[in-house]
């Protein structure tokens, strides 16, 4: 396991821009289905299993489905097109965030449709705790030079200092890394508006979230005060000091999120996908020792065992499941036989019992 | 709990998961709303359809039976409704306070739910999770029948648009399975609907927390399956019902236009989400509201061109001319456009602890056109428990009501009934930003057609450069004897005889001609303040410095005047003069009458002053005089702003 590919970059505190910026792309029109398949050989499976990338147009339609019907993943494709659009018409200075994960992906996947043959005209914000995964870097900065985007890196300085880690300070990692970092970045490029790529089917309290949701000028979340949302009419206009998170992909579902990834051939980070990797067994969670940084206890030994994970985040902190799941296909497959939750394999959730995802978002957590 | 789930997982997901994905794939979407009163069941009636369609899973499954022998209210067995409530302070009361939003997939759909509340101060959110669902199911007490709530939940689905009304005889287990006690109530709701308007709805007897007719049919309601009931279950309607997307497409095609996409010189695409009809290249098109028209060339996606597009599609459209379209406009098919309008009749429902103000300013965001517009108070309100007219002067938090809209500009618009997208609007308060209002256009009063702007070969700016000057609005405000009149005066005097063209508009001589009709109320104070803005447009449209001396005492009412002069030409000078010294002023001895009672409304004693946050001048009284301020004033407006030299 080498070093964690962040020491690379020049700088580590505030941010680090990679990609070609905003400028139009000129080898490559951002097309899905064009990417070149020796540069992300690593998604291979994805792409053999998609039909052309053309799935989602008309012409492509079960012939069962009168031309007048859309499908559930085309109604969901062209509500969020909608919320990205209006975020960009009527924002000053909007951002998305990129975690990595698979709900950035499909997130970032729909602002380019939204923007085409445009590239979104937006930066993607990556609020980085320096422990993610290898594998998630990687994929990062190749994404951000697919779609020509800007990518900006926030590290939270204080974090950086006094050197917080999941291994030795527990909850109080997320927090700093995480929810002060996110704050941190959005003061300091003054972004009013940053899309999230959270699901309403995830957790209870994000269930009763808006699509546009208000946050006061300290990042709070007040659930009882939410503007009512009708239609498809979204109210942008803010206060002095607010901002607004939006949640674009807001009604999709875990398999939802899938099968449009499956469909449109979009790039995902490999862990999704079984793997023979370097694992030890801790609390009831299989975790990766993903580089030398991870601390191993008296007695543990780094076994290979295949595996993937169900959901990306800090290497420390996240779980991986056993599995044979080579293919998107036997990742669904699993999913919709498996019986536990998605977000099981989180150690987030479980803080300050039921109401844990509640409290922390009160305090500014995405 | 008695029955197996039936919805068990699909054998297809072992066998061939990408025979399972192409079936996937294809399946239809419906959106739908549960309401009922507080214990009506609907939080259980949601986790059971969850609970039956495999969509808990172990772990939630192990934390619902934990959380039911803390907290549930169903004994030793699974208390569904904690599946569901999700907020914190909700899982105390035990009651649902908010529009929660849940998801589950069979074979044929993937549902979406919006679980709304029950109770009377919580209208805003039944609203709200009406507004996008294709279908409402209503819930009834079978123990209790046809209450208030479903009446007015009934109402409130057809006020919004919903074709598909589904009565849900809830918790028939506990009247012992009646045929009988079903039949009444369905007769009692059946009388009901008949008389708003509702065409038809569809009646089964269930039990939501026993799984009776849920999923499949109930052995324990035989009598449900006679030729002249429905006969099938819930989940079996749900599945097949008819989604009503085929009604839009078969209308004309309208787009409003999102984004303009412009990449480089040679790409202008015209981004949005397809509202009714269908699109071909090829197809003449008209841009409303101009009504200049040209031909589609292309439709854009990622994806590749496409042949067509339909009724909620988003796309990116190119057209065959350069014409002028903008975010706001709408593409429309071009024998066949909506109309342009700028007065129309409503109904509007009101989401705000802030009580609607006549006459006042807020936001109207319709489609993707924002203006200013006013609502006059309400022709009538509707009890929503009896059904009858109200006269009303406003509209508090949850009232419905009838009335007059008018914007600032001709909008493109559809009878609601006809087009959701291009009738339906919500309403912003211009200083706190929130959604007070939602509405539905139902008719114009008067067509932008009969009013059309008359194309002035003379323009402003040709008036204006004749008088060798900008036109300029300087809006005095601040409490009666704080010194506007006094200043304003002054200014006009220094501009004139520096040769400028002026007009100063106060109390004198507006109250006296123009809005002697006029009293004093809240409204009336609102209207003058409108008429002021007017006349002070129309006159900054012949040219002149405008100076108008009122206490306008709302922000909103200035926001309003701000809102009709061109950027950069509105100047709100606040004279700030704080009330002890005004009143120890008392030119007019105005406050004395006041503080004895002797004039209703008076500003800063019995009605309040909002004082500008970020005025364009600020005039502290208390350390400069009059003649200073002048000076002030008017070496701001020839040094901040462009007047050319005679």
């Amino acid at each position: 396991m080498g070093l964690c590919p962040i020491v690379a970059y020049p700088a580590l505190n505030g941010a680090i821009s990679v990609g070609s910026g905003r400028t139009f792309p000129k080898a490559n029109p951002c097309h899905g289905a064009t990417y070149h398949p020796g540069k992300f050989h690593l998604f291979a499976c994805a792409a053999r299993l998609g039909q052309g990338g053309h799935t989602m147009t008309i012409a492509n339609r079960s012939p069962e489905l009168s031309a007048q019907t859309l499908t559930h993943l085309e109604r969901l494709e062209a509500e969020s097109i909608h919320i990205i659009r209006e975020v960009v018409a009527e924002a000053e200075n909007p951002v998305m965030l990129y975690s990595v994960g698979k709900d950035s992906a499909v997130m970032l996947h729909l602002a380019r449709k939204a923007f085409y043959p445009a590239p979104p005209p937006f930066p993607l914000l990556h609020v980085d705790t320096t422990w993610k995964f290898q594998a998630m870097y990687e994929l990062r900065n190749q994404m951000a030079e697919m779609t020509g985007m800007e990518l900006l890196v926030y590290h939270n300085p204080e974090a950086q200092e006094r050197g917080i880690n999941p291994f030795d300070h527990g909850a109080l990692h997320t927090d700093m890394w995480k929810t002060e970092g996110l704050k941190q970045a959005l003061d300091k490029y003054g972004f009013d508006a940053a899309f999230g790529g959270a699901r309403r089917d995830e957790e209870k309290s994000r269930a009763k979230e808006r699509i546009f949701s208000f946050r006061t000028s300290t990042h709070g979340w007040d659930p009882k005060n939410q503007r009512p949302e009708l239609w498809n009419l979204y109210n942008a206009r803010k206060n002095k000091g607010e901002s607004i998170r939006v949640f674009p992909i807001s009604n999709w579902t875990e398999l939802d999120v899938w099968q449009y990834i499956h469909v449109n051939n979009i790039p995902i980070v490999p862990l999704y996908f079984a793997d023979e990797r370097p694992t030890v067994e801790r609390d009831g969670m299989l975790l990766m020792v993903d580089d030398d940084r991870f601390p191993l206890r008296e007695g543990e030994v780094p076994v290979m065992r295949s595996i993937r994970f169900r959901t990306l985040g800090c290497y420390p902190l996240t779980g991986a499941v056993e599995s044979k799941a080579k293919t998107l296909p036997e990742v669904i497959q699993e999913t919709l036989l498996t019986t536990t939750s998605e977000r099981q394999g989180r150690a987030i959730d479980k803080d300050a019992g039921g109401a844990g995802m509640e409290v922390k978002k009160q305090q500014g957590y995405f | 709990m008695t029955q197996d789930p039936v919805y068990v997982t699909d054998a297809l997901i072992a066998e061939d998961i990408e025979a399972y994905l192409e079936t996937h794939q294809h399946k239809t979407m419906l959106r739908f709303i549960t309401c009922g009163s507080v214990d009506d069941g609907k939080s259980t009636l949601i986790g059971r359809l969850l609970y039956d369609s495999k969509m808990i899973f172990e772990d939630q499954l192990a934390a619902l039976e934990a959380d039911s022998k803390k907290q549930g209210t169903q004994g030793q067995g699974i208390d569904f409704a904690l599946l569901v409530d999700g907020l914190a302070a909700e899982r105390e009361q035990g009651i649902t306070i908010d529009v929660a939003y849940r998801f589950f997939t069979t074979e044929k759909r993937k549902f979406i739910v919006a679980d709304t509340p029950g109770h009377e101060q919580y209208t805003r959110n039944m609203v709200t999770g009406a507004s996008t669902a294709d279908l409402a199911v209503i819930l009834i007490d079978a123990r209790k029948g046809v209450l208030t709530q479903t009446r007015r939940h009934s109402f409130l689905a057809h006020l919004i648009g919903i074709r598909n009304i589904v009565l849900a005889v809830n918790k028939m287990d506990l009247v012992d399975y009646s045929q009988s006690r079903f039949d009444e109530i369905v007769a009692d709701y059946r009388a009901f609907a008949a008389s708003i308007g509702i065409e038809g709805f569809t009646a089964l007897p269930i039990s939501g927390y026993m799984g009776d007719n849920i999923t499949s049919l109930s052995p324990n309601m035989p009598w449900y399956q006679a030729p002249a009931y429905f006969g099938r279950s819930l989940m079996d309607h749900l599945e097949t019902v008819e989604v009503g997307q085929a009604r839009e497409v078969a209308q004309p095609f309208r787009m409003p236009v999102q984004w303009v996409n412009r990449p480089n010189l040679d790409f202008r695409g015209f981004a949005g989400l397809v509202a009714s009809g269908s699109v071909k290249p090829g197809d003449a098109v008209r841009v409303l509201p101009s009504g200049k028209t040209s031909t589609v060339a292309r439709i854009v996606t990622f994806d590749g061109d496409l042949d067509e597009a339909v009724a909620g599609q988003s796309i990116t459209l190119t057209l065959a001319d350069e014409i002028d379209c903008s975010r706001g406009d709408v593409l429309a098919l071009a024998d066949n456009p909506p109309q342009v309008a700028d007065q129309f009749e409503a109904q509007v429902v009101w989401l705000s602890d802030a009580p609607l103000i006549p006459g006042r300013a807020y936001w109207l965001k319709s489609g993707t056109q924002m203006v200013s517009a006013t609502v006059q108070a309400p022709k009538y309100t509707v009890n929503v428990n009896t059904m009858e007219h109200v006269a009303a002067d406003t509209l508090e938090l949850n009232a419905i009501g009838v009335a007059h809209v008018t914007t600032d500009r001709a909008i493109t618009f559809e009878p609601y009934g006809e087009n959701r997208t291009l009738g339906g609007f919500i309403l912003i308060d211009k200083i706190t930003n929130a959604t007070v209002a939602a509405g539905m256009l139902q008719s114009a009063l008067r067509r932008a057609e009969n009013v059309h702007w008359q194309a002035l070969d003379i323009t402003r700016d040709a008036r204006a450069s004749a008088k060798t000057q900008r036109p300029a609005v300087l809006w005095f405000t601040g409490l009666s004897g704080s010194g506007k009149s006094t200043i304003a005066n002054l200014v006009e005097k220094k501009l004139h005889a520096l040769g400028k063209h002026t007009f100063l508009l106060d109390g004198d001589n507006v109250r006296h001609g123009l809005n002697k009709d006029l009293g004093f109320n809240e409204a009336d104070r609102i209207e003058n303040i409108r008429r002021v803005g007017e006349v002070a447009r129309l006159m900054t449209d012949a040219g002149l410095i405008v100076l108008t001396a009122f206490i306008s005492p709302f922000r909103a009412e200035r926001e309003l005047a701000r809102s009709l002069i061109p950027d950069g030409e509105f100047f709100e000078v606040f004279v700030d003069t704080p009330l002890a010294v005004a009143e120890s002023r008392d030119v007019k001895g105005l406050y004395k009458k006041a503080r004895e009672g002797k004039i209703p409304n008076f500003t800063g004693i019995s009605s309040p002053y909002e004082p500008p946050v970020a005025p364009e001048i600020r005039i502290d009284t208390t350390s400069i005089s009059p003649e200073d301020a002048a000076e002030l004033i008017v070496a701001k407006l020839l040094g901040d702003y462009w007047m050319p030299e005679i």
